[in-house]
């Protein structure tokens, strides 16, 4: 009944743009209908997909609802400087109150899953590390092990805790970034500055060992691209010694003033039933007092060795998720910190001649070595037959990277189950009846990358 | 046990009388997959399955994809390497062109389910998930958008990534990717 509803009106806009000639560039049906023409099931729907309104309140909101109770429906981005990046939100309001959010994406789409199956395995990874810009290094992990599942291969421990460490940093900067717009979202421009100057200090770390700051491709099927290099242990010491206090500057500067608890408390709650129905994780899913991580509760790599806690919130509210993303820095530091203790030695890749090429050097002495070389960068290493699927806790939830292969030496279907598409979807939930002052703060406290959301 | 996999188009799902080999659970084919069971329901079977599965306690819809298995073996040809194009699945059940794949999980002992849909490319539905699981709204809308397989109940079954106004299945194996003729709009001066 809504659908036709919804035809009708297509068909008449349609009708009303040929008849002045126009071309229609409206995406149509992708945007939020007006109260008008939304019956009550679609504003059910909308609204209590998991039971948050009962159906007489839905009644109420659709064809009974008061003629002279007008409501607006505005635009808010794709380029509005806090919707962190090109997301679009269509909001209807009543007064300064948001009735409906319709999140929009694809802004972004760039067919990278389409990217992925035309690219060989080893070239995989400069392709997945650009979904998830604010934490590349996961997007190469799961890919890199999704790949290794249905190899059957296992990597060396080195490579193992070279992974670890350089994804608990990434996790560490990737919060920090979120720290940074959250504080700016909200007004504490200042934080914005010091957010940004500690992320940074990360990323040197990555210039260090990877060369690149960002999009890294270091984390490789069989292992990672190259060893740690020499003195990585100091900067890393630096790292640890030098954040902690800038982390108990942000406490005094934000945890405990009066403005932002004002503005972030009992803001944009969600309950577990609705996080877990609507699929959300991560640090959404954690702030409700669900603790759901995936380094304890399915450890991968060696996180079954390292000793840490999983923060959980009570209100399931922005304060919780912005006191989760804090306290995970700190939580990181302790991993990286026990990673500093047990690095074992060793190979930093598998010595598997099928998945990893020669050393530089061997290239310059042997023939074999250089056709072996040559043969794997461009035809690639040919992996079995199979599906894998490998999920791994990154800094927005879980990230999972689905590979067909179908034998040959690319993948037949690459899929990634990026965690900030499903999580987008709690926005209409948790913006329900706010005002759209807080509105700003619900859509920084979920810290979508819109990389990750329209791949 | 397979049936030949010529008969990709026609051919109507067999009824498939439940043959003794393959382990079954909830009543359909299952196989071990690493870190996870791989369940094959019919598409009839899907919607039992599922809430077997809820009933279970596998409470979050963690993944829905599409997987488009039209030049599965044979898409390396021109690169000089022909595969097997034979696509077996337990339980004798007959491979189609669409795999739609479903990933559960329980929180409880964090155990995983994988669901195998085969959907013909004659009628590519399969019956949404939504009323079960509201957390699929956006993965079914991607499904759709990428793939065409309509979900059978979905409120709101537009595209969500490409434009509204697009016309073909982008991820599809048969879509022109890249082939989509350039329009350069110069200016009109001459040079």
């Amino acid at each position: 009944m809504s659908t036709t509803q919804h035809d009708s009106e297509q068909v008449h806009d349609a009708e009303a743009a040929a008849a002045i000639g126009a071309v229609s560039t409206s995406e149509g049906r992708q945007e939020l209908l007006g109260a008008d023409v939304t019956a009550a099931a679609e504003r059910l729907r909308e609204l209590g997909a998991v039971l948050r309104v009962s159906e007489a309140e839905a009644m109420l909101l659709g064809e009974g609802a008061d003629p002279n109770d007008e409501t607006m429906i505005i635009n808010m981005g794709p380029q509005h400087p806090s919707t962190h990046g090109v997301l679009r939100l269509m909001m209807e309001l009543r007064g300064e109150t948001v009735v409906r959010t319709k999140p929009i994406v694809g802004y972004l789409h760039t067919g990278m899953e389409w990217t992925g199956e035309e690219l060989t395995y080893i070239q995989g990874a400069t392709n997945v590390t650009r979904m998830d810009y604010a934490a590349p290094l996961f997007n190469e992990l799961a890919f890199s092990m999704s790949v290794e599942q249905l190899l059957g291969i296992e990597v060396p421990p080195r490579a193992v805790w070279i992974r670890m460490l350089m994804s608990e940093l990434n996790r560490m900067s990737s919060h920090l970034l979120f720290l940074a717009t959250n504080g700016m979202d909200i007004g504490a421009v200042s934080m914005m500055l010091y957010g940004w100057r500690e992320r940074e200090e990360v990323l040197r770390f990555f210039e260090m060992v990877t060369g690149l700051r960002m999009n890294h491709n270091y984390i490789r099927p069989g292992g990672v691209a190259a060893d740690l290099p020499d003195g990585w242990r100091s900067a890393v010491l630096r790292l640890l010694e030098m954040i902690p206090p800038r982390l108990d500057e942000y406490d005094t500067l934000l945890t405990g003033q009066p403005i932002w608890r004002e503005r972030l408390q009992g803001v944009g709650t969600i309950t577990t039933e609705e996080c877990i129905a609507l699929g959300v994780t991560g640090p959404i899913l954690r702030s409700t007092g669900f603790a759901a991580d995936l380094r304890r509760d399915e450890p991968y790599l060696a996180y079954d060795q390292v000793d840490f806690d999983i923060v959980v919130g009570t209100y399931g509210d922005c304060f919780d998720r912005y006191a989760i993303r804090l306290n995970e820095v700190r939580e990181s530091m302790r991993i990286v910190a026990q990673i500093l203790e047990q690095m074992p030695k060793g190979d930093y890749r598998i010595q598997d001649k099928k998945v990893t090429p020669p050393p530089r050097a061997r290239i310059d002495e042997s023939m074999e070595a250089l056709i072996h070389h040559f043969k794997i960068f461009t035809e690639g290493f040919k992996v079995p037959e199979g599906e894998s699927y490998v999920p791994i806790e990154s800094p927005r939830g879980e990230l999972g990277c689905y590979i067909v292969s179908d034998g040959s030496s690319k993948p037949y279907r690459m899929h990634v189950r990026g965690p900030s598409f499903v999580n987008l979807q709690c926005l209409p939930h948790m913006m329900h009846n706010a005002l759209i002052a807080d509105s700003v703060a619900i859509i920084s406290s979920v810290d979508p990358i819109m990389g990750e959301v329209d791949r | 046990m397979v049936d030949t996999p010529a008969a990709d188009e026609a051919a109507p799902e067999p009824a498939d009388p439940e043959p003794a080999p393959p382990a079954l659970r909830h009543g359909v084919p299952v196989a071990e997959a690493p870190g996870t069971a791989v369940l094959h329901p019919t598409r009839e079977q899907l919607a039992e399955v599922v809430e077997a599965l809820y009933a279970d306690g596998y409470l979050m819809c963690i993944d829905v994809t599409v997987v488009d298995y039209l030049t599965f073996g044979r898409r390396t040809a021109a690169e000089g390497d022909i595969l097997s194009t034979e696509r077996t699945l337990p339980g004798g059940l007959a491979p189609e062109r669409f795999e739609v794949v479903y990933h559960f999980l329980r929180h409880a002992d964090h155990d995983r389910v994988r669901l195998r849909v085969q959907v013909p490319e004659s009628d590519p539905t399969v019956v949404s998930l939504f009323d079960r699981y509201p957390g699929t709204e956006a993965m079914e809308r991607e499904a759709f958008d990428m793939f065409g397989v309509r979900f059978d109940g979905h409120p709101d079954l537009t595209r969500i990534l490409m434009p509204e106004d697009w016309v073909g299945h982008p991820l599809r194996k048969d879509y022109a990717s890249g082939r989509i003729p350039v329009q350069f709009k110069a200016s009109a001066d001459e040079r």
